[in-house]
């Protein structure tokens, strides 16, 4: 409980040095808060003393209830004049402040080490860009337009009602607590209500999830109507606990305003009185009367708030802790450029691992010539990836070195080092825009002739020259409408236009039919031709021509050498390559 | 979208009890609470000037019993519109789930599943909220509205007037305003979705954004977006920034007409001033109810374009209807026809199949072999009817598929799909999915054909072993032979393997066929591949190349005649194997 207060404090205190460029505009929405509540809770005394004009027939002191029909007109102006610009300011510091955080947290990220990308499921890292970043907008703009207010009016009231009548105060101040207490009671009482409820719904949804998405799957196997029964057995709970929830909660509103009726009555009894024993007149009762009815109000509105408050914070906890993840070391200061690589690789005793026991690569060594091809064959987690993450840098080593033309390549920039580096990976990302784009995305500057030519080259062209509008077609996030090859070629094509002096294929083909491959790979070939090559992939007849084959097996080489010297040696490698042709 | 909420409205048939009794306790409600400045007005009137304590007391008990009274019948009221909205929401639910399962993969290919989950989820949330509100307060707030304007009406005509004036005004404020932010609030959300893929797409495509080295101008683009959300939520801001102001001007001067018309009446003794009080107090119970009730709408609004979500889906009808026959008793078990058939998807240009037209015999092997996109999976998927062929026909054990019951025929066949999933429980209850009378030595011999026994045996708990969701905690390749197994724990007829052992390495691939072939009754078997490896053996190859068979037979007769064959093979294994292997 210390412990989250102490963060939520924390966090609050992030908070406002967000919120201190906006500094100018919060005060000046304090001062108009102050302006608005004072002149709103003046208007009451007012209309009590233009009641008290209307004393009876003929006894109407039509002078004085014209000032003060006058001063009531004035006041109302400038409290919906200040209102105004009160409520557009707060907006302003609100949406500016998420602005900034959604900005920061955005930037974080392009800093952020993929070891975090990877380990972190990105929904959760959206959700928190996105719906925190909005619920915390929202109970900002309650908080401001709101606290502040509410507590302005309570104590306004108290000191207004003072000023007119102590006696008749104390009978509110002692009845108001009743309606807190009230409210509290059923909150405490409903909260394990809507936890149950929200759990229900939560495995309610998991259920939901697993057969929609699997639709397909659950006809297939007859399964509609056992799937729908136990859909109806968690329907039925969750409709149960609901209820309760609902109900019980939704007793809060009656119940604040039972007792805040019982203050209207006290209020009356008191001031009816007091009216009649000559220390109050009936144009105060009627202000009396109407601060009853606010009076409650802010109370009700601030326990609101400051449930929202709490989970603004929440969320914005959330934001701040992923802006608070560690960044990648940035570039050393004196990082070298790499220039006109000629692509020699050498890899000496790298070691990584995340957790002690588990070693995803363990003492690698590796010597690459400029221009040679290296293959890399092994099962499923044998860290053929990871080696891709630590050439690219994605991944950083936890000891030994990678040299990059003799340069280390934690010595040299990032940039440069991704520069000279071409990549395809299994998945088949494509950003969101047009094809043109897509392939232009290392040199957005490539003239049309050099993009043509480039998707030419990866068989893209007779495809995009098909599509409704070539390669001005626009590709939708996921890329919708291209079929798991076509993206594939897109993004050799990506490649095919920059032509970096190393290249890295991670199962490159894997998802093109292998007629379409076979003319790729000469494509490739072309492309490989005088730059260091990394290849993955599974297909053994696509890695034969390769200088060097890596036989990977738990983080380590087994093998390395020829196909045919590999296949002599009738170790791992050959029992793969023989299974092939196994009945 | 009347006649949409009106389907859906049909399952709060249910509670018309309810549906009447709780906006009816809830006028009562609102009845008490009308009565209330009448009573401060013959304090004011009576008990005042005469100084008649008593006369007070008795009034302010009044006030309290009115308080009481109200406190009961709102409480009612909340549990009846609390009893109807859930109620409905869960029939709703279950329609809605029911209808789904229904539908074909026709329907289900053009409904995306994240919008049937947020369907099934936060928009029938979002519509069970706004029948409680509705059934707590639509008829509420303008009953306050107009009852005090009524009211008024019973004091002097006169002033009420001015009621129906402000009435007048402030509805127009409202609902102007109201109207003119409604789509303006809808665009800031499509902004806010596109910040989203904004955000989603960095994330997902993060290796390719920094191996291209793009990161500043992503930031850049998501600066932009970033930017016209807040440009788009100040706008939006700034009008709704001004309901507030604007209908306490309106009220206030309202009350300001009403002293001043009030000053001469009490001059003239038309009215007493207790009266002129409750006029007053009447005003501001207007002012409250009117700001409720435009919150209402705009949660009404919202339920509304949720309801009108729910029902789109729910008004998709299944392409498909179901057959009544039964294959005879005699017929051929296990015997799959093609005739002449074509396929088209749902709105797209061209077909995915043409002229298909083979026959398998019981038992047989069939693989089904060409490139990405020419039409394997399709083929494959009219067998269980998973879509119907656009013309000719597809005959399973000696029937026409479309004629055949669904049940009955899909309880013949078992398919294992080229994506490994599998559902939350354990092993055990994955594997009675094939069949959920399988007896543990029918789901040993099916784990042992799909060489699964090895996953089994490395789990703690063996059967029993929990799955996760999706089967996240087992790998590719452990998933993949557990999909197998659960479709042979159904002793099909017909067992369709589309691309399922591009997880397995080549021998594991290996045994698993031989397993089939060794089999009691080994089920027609279709293997759909890009290996050549893995089909070579097969009693029928179908080639397919852009929807079309161009070739079928055996592994040496295609590759004698078939050239789109012989390329595949060539791609797979070099020339000089061909010649000692092949």
């Amino acid at each position: 409980m210390a412990k989250s207060f102490r963060s939520q404090s924390a966090t609050l205190r992030r908070v406002l040095r967000y919120i201190r460029p906006y500094l100018p505009m919060l005060i000046l929405s304090l001062v108009l808060s102050l302006i608005t509540v004072a002149l709103t809770l003046y208007v009451p005394i007012l209309v009590g003393q233009a009641v008290d004009c209307l004393v009876a027939p003929g006894e109407v002191d039509f002078a004085v209830l014209g000032a003060v029909l006058l001063t009531i007109g004035v006041c109302v102006a400038l409290t919906a004049g200040a209102q105004w610009v009160m409520n557009v300011i707060n907006n302003k510091i609100t949406y500016f402040t998420v602005q900034d955080i959604r900005h920061d947290a955005f930037q974080h990220i392009q800093s952020l080490p993929l070891s975090y990308l990877d380990a972190h499921p990105s929904g959760d890292t959206v959700s928190r860009l996105i719906s925190d970043a909005d619920t915390f907008s929202d109970g900002l703009l309650m908080g401001f337009t709101q606290l502040f207010t509410g507590v302005a009016t309570i104590v306004g009231t108290l000191i207004f009602m003072l000023t007119l009548n102590p006696g008749i105060t104390l009978v509110v101040v002692l009845i108001t607590p009743v309606s807190l207490l009230v409210a509290n009671f059923i909150a405490s009482r409903t909260y394990s209500m809507f936890r149950l409820q929200s759990q229900t719904r939560g495995e309610q949804t998991a259920l939901i999830d697993e057969v929609i998405w699997e639709q397909k799957l659950v006809q297939a196997f007859n399964h509609e109507a056992s799937s729908l029964d136990a859909f109806d057995e968690m329907n039925e709970r969750l409709r149960a606990c609901s209820l309760r929830a609902v109900f019980f909660s939704s007793l809060t509103n009656p119940c604040t305003r039972f007792v805040n009726s019982l203050v209207y009555a006290g209020v009356g009894l008191t001031g009816a009185l007091s009216v009649v024993s000559g220390t109050l007149s009936i144009g105060g009762l009627s202000s009396f009367l109407s601060y009853a009815n606010q009076y409650t109000k802010p109370f009700n509105e601030i326990s609101g708030v400051v449930t929202e408050l709490q989970n603004a914070l929440a969320c914005a906890g959330r934001l701040f802790d992923l802006i608070d993840e560690p960044a990648q070391a940035p570039d050393p200061h004196n990082a070298h450029v790499l220039e006109d690589v000629r692509g020699e690789v050498d890899l000496s005793h790298v070691c990584l691992s995340y957790v002690p026991e588990r070693k995803l690569i363990e003492d690698f060594n590796l010597h690459v010539k400029p221009g040679q091809r290296v293959a890399i064959v092994g099962p499923t987690g044998c860290g053929k990836t990871t080696m891709i993450n630590l050439l690219m840098r994605f991944y950083d080593v936890g000891s030994g070195t990678i040299n990059v033309d003799g340069h280390r390549t934690m010595d040299v920039t990032r940039k440069s080092l991704r520069q000279n580096i071409g990549m395809v990976l299994q998945d088949t990302w494509l950003s969101s825009g047009t094809i043109r784009e897509n392939i232009a995305m290392g040199r957005p500057d490539a003239t049309d002739a050099e993009i043509i030519a480039a998707a030419k080259a990866s068989h893209a062209h007779s495809f995009i020259r098909r599509l409704p509008e070539g390669y001005n077609t626009v590709i939708s996030e996921t890329g919708g409408q291209l079929s798991q090859g076509q993206k594939q070629l897109l993004c050799i094509a990506r490649v095919m236009l920059c032509l970096p002096p190393m290249l890295i294929l991670d199962e490159a083909t894997s998802s093109i039919d292998t007629r379409t491959e076979l003319k790729v790979q000469d494509a490739f070939a072309k492309m490989m031709k005088g730059r260091t090559s990394f290849i993955v992939a599974h297909r053994l007849s696509t890695i034969k021509s390769a200088d060097i084959i890596l036989v990977m097996r738990d983080g380590q080489i087994i093998e390395q050498g020829k196909h045919h010297e590999l296949l002599a040696a009738n170790g791992f490698y050959a029992k793969l390559y023989q299974s092939q042709f196994a009945q | 979208m009347h006649a949409v909420l009106k389907k859906l409205l049909v399952h709060l048939k249910e509670y018309r009890k309810e549906c009447v009794l709780g906006p009816l306790f809830k006028l009562l409600e609102a009845s008490f609470e009308l009565i209330v400045p009448l009573i401060v007005a013959a304090i004011i009137d009576t008990g005042i000037p005469n100084g008649d304590t008593p006369y007070i007391v008795r009034m302010v008990i009044w006030l309290c019993v009115l308080a009481l009274v109200g406190l009961i019948s709102s409480v009612t009221a909340q549990y009846f519109a609390a009893k109807a909205a859930i109620g409905f929401s869960a029939k709703l639910r279950h329609a809605l789930m029911a209808h789904i399962q229904s539908l074909s993969y026709t329907e289900i290919d053009t409904l995306t599943t994240s919008t049937l989950i947020t369907r099934m989820t936060s928009d029938i949330n979002q519509v069970q909220t706004g029948v409680n509100l509705t059934l707590r307060l639509l008829l509420r707030s303008p009953f306050v509205v107009f009852g005090a304007m009524v009211m008024a009406f019973t004091i002097d005509t006169q002033c009420a007037l001015i009621f129906a004036g402000v009435i007048a005004v402030l509805c127009v404020i409202v609902f102007g305003i109201m109207l003119a932010t409604i789509p303006m609030y809808r665009h800031v959300q499509g902004q806010l979705d596109s910040v989203t893929a904004a955000t989603r797409e960095n994330l997902t495509g993060v290796r390719v954004i920094r191996a291209f080295c793009k990161e500043d101008s992503e930031m850049d683009a998501f600066n932009r977006r970033n930017q016209l959300l807040t440009k788009m939520q100040l706008a939006v801001g700034r009008i709704s920034a001004a309901m507030n102001p604007m209908t306490y001007v309106v009220i206030n001067l309202a009350v300001i007409l009403l002293l001043r018309v009030g000053a001469l009446k009490v001059n003239s003794g038309a009215l007493s001033q207790g009266e002129v009080v409750a006029l007053y107090n009447y005003m501001s119970q207007i002012l409250v109810e009117l700001i409720k009730m435009a919150n209402l709408i705009i949660t009404l609004t919202k339920s509304a374009a949720c309801a009108g979500r729910i029902a789109s889906v729910m008004s998709v009808r299944s392409s498909q209807r179901d057959g009544e026959l039964v294959p005879a008793a005699d017929a051929p078990r296990g015997s799959v026809v093609f005739e002449d058939v074509n396929f088209c998807y749902h709105g797209a240009g061209a077909d995915s199949l043409q002229g298909v037209s083979f026959s398998a015999k019981p038992g047989q092997t069939i693989g089904v072999i060409g490139g990405t996109g020419s039409g394997k999976t399709t083929l494959v998927n009219l067998i269980p009817r998973f879509y119907d062929a656009s013309q000719g026909r597809v005959l399973v054990d000696g029937l026409d598929v479309t004629r055949m019951r669904k049940d009955e025929l899909r309880r013949r066949i078992a398919v294992v799909p080229q994506k490994a999933m599998l559902f939350k429980g354990t092993i055990r209850s994955n594997l009675l999915w094939g069949n959920e009378q399988a007896t543990e030595a029918d789901m040993h011999d099916a784990l042992a054909t799909a060489q699964a026994l090895d996953v089994v045996a490395s789990k703690a708990k063996g059967l029993d072993e929990p799955v996760e969701q999706g089967g996240r905690n087992f790998s590719g390749g452990q998933r993949q032979r557990l999909t197998i197994a659960r479709a042979l724990v159904r002793k099909p007829e017909i067992l369709i393997l589309d691309d399922s052992a591009s997880a397995l390495d080549y021998a594991t691939d290996a045994s698993l066929r031989r397993a089939i072939r060794a089999m009691d009754n080994p089920p027609t078997t279709f293997i759909v591949s890009q290996r050549a490896a893995s089909i070579r053996f097969a009693d029928l190859i179908l080639v397919l190349d852009d929807g079309a068979v161009v070739g079928m037979g055996t592994h040496e007769e295609l590759l004698r005649t078939c050239s789109v064959y012989q390329e595949i093979y060539a791609s797979q294994f070099d020339a000089e194997e061909v010649r000692t292997h092949g």
